[in-house]
């Protein structure tokens, strides 16, 4: 099974919903440990992208190419270079490719990584985002190795994310603004890792509903 | 919330209209809605950036001018510029012969300054930074790099933009820049916490007679949380943070920073200045130059930071070179 890479706005439509519908949620967890504005920040963006797409066709690595320039260049904060990083990386891996594999997504999410690291000190334990995308980089590389079913993959991956987003509430944040408060970061989730968490999701679902 | 605003969203791009109408004298907008220029020229020599997020002010737009920052990135509330808004800074300070980036120490700034440097290097734009780390409440000594850069910011901006417009090389920019930085110590208390206007509440809580000991330009908790004591007890606490840290002894000449968070009126400015003139005076620790105001403040919060520098001829010499910007002053 693939997902054709020309097929990509439906995969697109439903992360900048996702992230639409939970810009409340998002700026309520980041107001317990953060500043409160994380949802605004990650809604304007995603909108923004929203709204520039209109009505257009794109491909999956055009499309996330494209979110990941607006994330960077008009988003900025924290957020901006770490999400656009993160598309950017992860469509410049696979822009040749007509037909994204469970192998070509694999490498893809392991290219966003691999960029995250670049620009950020943060490991797993870390309480950020890279607590939710590194579970989920490893669980599609070893389905890729498996040779497993890319639907089945993709609910792996849900299932991964959730899992180290949740993971990120026992852990005391060592990078970022959140890191200033020490023990006192305990007991709530990463606003980063929660974002990431739901944005992964959409783009399984959405890539589930255009699987051929 | 009681405030003076239409939709709290689009307070940036609104407060950057009005100032630009306001200090048209001294700034002007370049391409980019999000970078500012000076109109000072800095045809054949260094260029100064600086960015950071809105809520500050007057921090970082009001110390674009003369003798200070030449471009500055203008980021959200709370939020650092983009890459894109420090690149086009970059090109609008460029006069030729390279730019220092002087900023604070906050992750997101860190990321969008390295991307900015990065994308100006494949232009063939040099430019080399320096991040102020001050606030000795925001991590240990040994730690030293983790620490937020606050009101030692603009004693970074006096002394390295003063140095540019000497014709000085970068690498001396940079130099008496981050000499300004090691010199620095900072502390600061928090009375109430800040909101943002589109948030609508404070996101976090300051209890009534109690204070924050250095507390974070965006509420970032502090140290510890104490009963408010008066401003002589304030004076003493910042100081002894401080003073250690760096360390000041008897016979050091320094300059003394006061700056407001925002809501704290300026005549409890001058008194807790008196208290730590007070201090400084008994140690024998001789205060060259002062400054009492809202610098870089944090929106509507309660309270002040304190800056000590400790001065030699080079950086006196700096501080007393002309400066004309919306926030600083030098004649």
């Amino acid at each position: 099974m693939v997902v054709k890479n020309a097929k990509g706005r439906p995969i697109l439509l439903n992360m900048v919903q996702a992230i639409h519908e939970n810009k409340q949620y998002l700026g309520d967890i980041d107001g317990l440990i953060g500043d409160g504005d994380h949802g605004m920040n990650m809604n304007k963006g995603f909108v923004t992208y929203g709204e520039r797409l209109g009505e257009d066709e794109t491909t999956f690595t055009d499309g996330l190419n494209d979110l990941g320039m607006v994330l960077l260049n008009e988003i900025g904060g924290s957020m901006g270079p770490i999400y656009g990083t993160i598309f950017m990386d992860m469509a410049d891996s696979a822009e040749e490719e007509e037909d994204i594999t469970l192998e070509v997504f694999a490498k893809m999410l392991e290219a966003g990584l691999e960029g995250l690291y670049g620009i950020v000190d943060a490991r797993p334990g870390d309480k950020t985002l890279v607590d939710t995308l590194n579970p989920c980089v490893e669980c599609m590389k070893k389905a890729a190795a498996e040779g497993k079913d890319f639907a089945q993959a993709l609910d792996e991956m849900k299932d991964c994310a959730e899992t180290g987003k949740e993971s990120t509430k026992d852990m005391v944040a060592k990078y970022g603004r959140s890191s200033r408060l020490g023990e006192r970061s305990r007991g709530v989730l990463d606003a980063g890792a929660t974002s990431c968490c739901i944005m992964l999701k959409a783009m399984a679902d959405g890539m589930k509903s255009v699987l051929e | 919330m009681q405030r003076i605003l239409n939709n709290p969203d689009n307070i940036t791009d609104e407060m950057l209209e009005g100032f630009m109408r306001v200090h048209a004298d001294i700034v002007e907008p370049t391409d980019n809605p999000r970078a500012i220029r000076a109109k000072t020229s800095t045809k054949g020599r260094v260029g100064v950036v600086t960015g950071g997020g809105s809520g500050h002010k007057p921090a970082f737009i009001g110390f674009c001018g003369e003798g200070m920052c030449d471009a500055v990135a203008v980021g959200e509330i709370c939020s650092s510029p983009t890459a894109k808004a420090f690149l086009d800074a970059f090109t609008a300070a460029d006069g030729g012969k390279g730019v220092a980036c002087l900023y604070g120490n906050y992750s997101g700034d860190n990321m969008n300054v390295k991307m900015a440097v990065k994308m100006a290097k494949k232009m063939g734009l040099t430019v080399k930074t320096v991040c102020c780390n001050d606030d000795v409440a925001s991590a240990p000594l040994a730690e030293r790099e983790k620490r937020r850069g606050i009101a030692g910011e603009i004693i970074m901006y006096k002394c390295g933009g003063a140095m540019a417009s000497t014709g000085a090389d970068l690498d001396e920019v940079i130099r008496v820049a981050q000499k300004a930085v090691d010199h620095s110590r900072s502390a600061g208390v928090g009375l109430t916490p800040c909101t943002l206007p589109a948030v609508g509440h404070p996101n976090f809580e300051i209890k009534e007679g109690t204070m924050e000991v250095g507390v974070g330009p965006h509420g970032e908790p502090g140290m510890e949380v104490c009963k408010l004591e008066s401003a002589a007890g304030i004076a003493k606490r910042l100081t002894d943070i401080i003073l250690p840290d760096y360390p000041f002894e008897e016979g050091d000449e320094v300059s003394v920073l006061i700056n407001g968070m925002g809501a704290t009126p300026l005549n409890e400015q001058y008194v807790l200045y008196n208290e730590v003139a007070k201090i400084l005076d008994a140690k024998k620790i001789h205060i060259y130059k002062s400054y009492v105001g809202n610098y870089l403040t944090s929106m509507d919060m309660m309270g002040a930071s304190l800056t000590i520098t400790k001065l030699d001829d080079e950086l006196k010499k700096m501080l007393d070179m002309p400066a004309y910007t919306m926030g600083f002053h030098e004649r």
